[in-house]
């Protein structure tokens, strides 16, 4: 699994919880909160929706680090084994 | 024989329409059965029947508007059987203006300031005219019955309709918005609101729920509103005043508390279904109901005691970033309390000043049925248990 496909991956668990998104003009260095109309509730779905399709479990305490498209795929990258 | 019935789903429904029924005659169906689904302006909504019996007949084709009150089913008591006759349906409908299928919810224009005479009101809903571009002949111009069935006799006239196609989104949204605006226009017009806000340290709590969600699989993981919903159940037993409905000029008080959660549907609408009996869930049922009605309340599976149900609603504007919210009411209830955004402040303590996680809680309550010393005391309540979090 490489980057792009983490990236592929986190895309598909937002427009899991968030359909009406624009997911093509997205952009990756912006919190994902600004950009999609998602709450807590929802981001939870997210979580959950990565840990049943990567197979990563991601802590509370780490979800500050999934606040941007960026920031999300560094921080699955090395728990996926992925450059 | 007992008659199955359209409920009211709203303070202002006048009417809904029956989209599906899921139980056929010969079917034997349970107290709390869902038995049907009905659109409303709020959306498609499962009904439930609060009787037992067997389904005798289905009175009400699918597809049509029908008036709150109006028969839907009849049961009759006793075993089911096999339906042996085929199910006893109207007859062909006659030629316009009958009610016809319904292609997309039927908003009233502006009904709230046209003059016209309940009965008029009902028909024009059934007929589909709407009373905005009727010329009423009553007093003071008010729109009679005649003229609403001669509008109706002019359009049936007119070139068939369009073919019938699903609702569009933006009727659904218009629906949405109608009942949102008669529903809150009602609380303004006839609830004395008065208002009280109070600023809590929430550091404890969330540290607390912190170390229990360190301990739980991702899919067990409670979430703070699960919390906050957990300490209002917990409070509102002590001010029995702010829990229970307004009704023919008196409060009547409700033993449990059945919570109103105020859910925002994509697209901009707004609901507020219950959870039933929350002072008695614990806080990982709490969570596991809350998350079941955010997702039944999105994809329009909500239950119709679900709607009518709650006896004090709860808004967490929170996630919004907006640090305090004064509510309107929603009838026929007499009280809301408003949840803001979790913030680190300078908080003065025992001398020293700390930083501390808090919130601003409010509470919006009918004046016909509490005083603001009352009201104060849920506040101080809330508080009270929310430093306790452990014994939640």
């Amino acid at each position: 699994m490489d980057q792009a496909d983490i990236r592929r991956a986190l895309i598909d668990a937002l427009a899991s919880v968030a359909p009406e998104g624009d997911y093509d003009r997205l952009k990756p260095d912006r919190p994902l909160r600004d950009q999609l109309d998602i709450d807590s509730y929802d981001f939870l779905n997210v979580v959950v929706h990565l840990h049943e399709q990567l197979g990563v479990d991601i802590p509370e305490a780490d979800y500050q680090k999934l606040a941007t498209l960026d920031s999300a795929v560094a921080y699955l990258a090395p728990r996926l084994g992925a450059a | 024989m007992a008659e199955f019935r359209m409920p009211s789903l709203g303070a202002d429904m006048e009417s809904g329409v029956l989209v599906e029924w899921l139980v056929a005659p010969g079917q034997a169906v349970k107290r709390g059965q869902v038995v049907a689904v009905v659109e409303t302006q709020k959306g498609a909504v499962e009904v439930e029947i609060w009787e037992a019996g067997v389904v005798d007949a289905l009175v009400v084709r699918p597809g049509t508007r029908v008036p709150v009150g109006e028969v839907l089913a009849t049961l009759r008591d006793g075993e089911a059987r096999p339906a042996a006759v085929p199910p006893s349906l109207p007859p062909t409908p006659p030629p316009a203006p009958a009610v016809q299928p319904v292609p997309e919810p039927f908003v009233p224009a502006a009904a709230a300031h046209v003059k016209a005479s309940p009965a008029a009101r009902k028909r024009a809903d059934a007929l589909r005219v709407d009373l905005a571009r009727v010329t009423g002949s009553g007093p003071g111009g008010a729109i009679t019955l005649e003229d609403v069935e001669s509008a109706a006799a002019r359009a049936a006239q007119a070139p068939a309709p369009p073919a019938v196609r699903a609702a569009a989104p933006a009727d659904k949204q218009a629906a949405m918005r109608a009942a949102i605006a008669a529903a809150m226009s009602k609380s303004k017009r006839e609830i004395p609101h008065y208002y009280l806000g109070t600023t809590i340290d929430v550091t404890r709590a969330q540290d607390w729920l912190t170390q229990e969600n360190a301990k739980r699989p991702v899919k067990e993981r409670i979430l703070f509103a699960a919390v906050l919903l957990k300490a209002v159940a917990g409070a509102l037993p002590e001010v029995p005043e702010l829990n229970g409905f307004w009704v023919d000029g008196a409060f009547r008080p409700s033993a449990a508390v059945h919570l109103g959660v105020g859910i925002a549907l994509r697209g901009g609408g707004l609901i507020a279904p219950a959870i039933h009996d929350a002072n008695s869930k614990s806080v990982a049922e709490l969570m596991a109901a809350l998350g079941d009605l955010i997702q039944r309340a999105r994809t329009g599976a909500l239950r119709s005691s679900e709607l009518t149900d709650a006896t004090v609603t709860v808004t967490n504007l929170g996630e919004q970033g907006v640090e305090s919210v004064y509510g309107v009411i929603y009838p026929p209830q007499v009280a809301l309390i408003g949840l803001g955004k979790i913030v680190e402040r300078p908080w003065a303590e025992d001398g020293g000043v700390f930083v501390r996680r808090v919130l601003h809680a409010t509470l919006s309550a009918d004046h016909r049925a509490s005083v603001g010393h009352r009201g104060g005391l849920f506040l101080a309540a809330l508080d009270r248990l929310l430093q306790q979090p452990e014994k939640l």
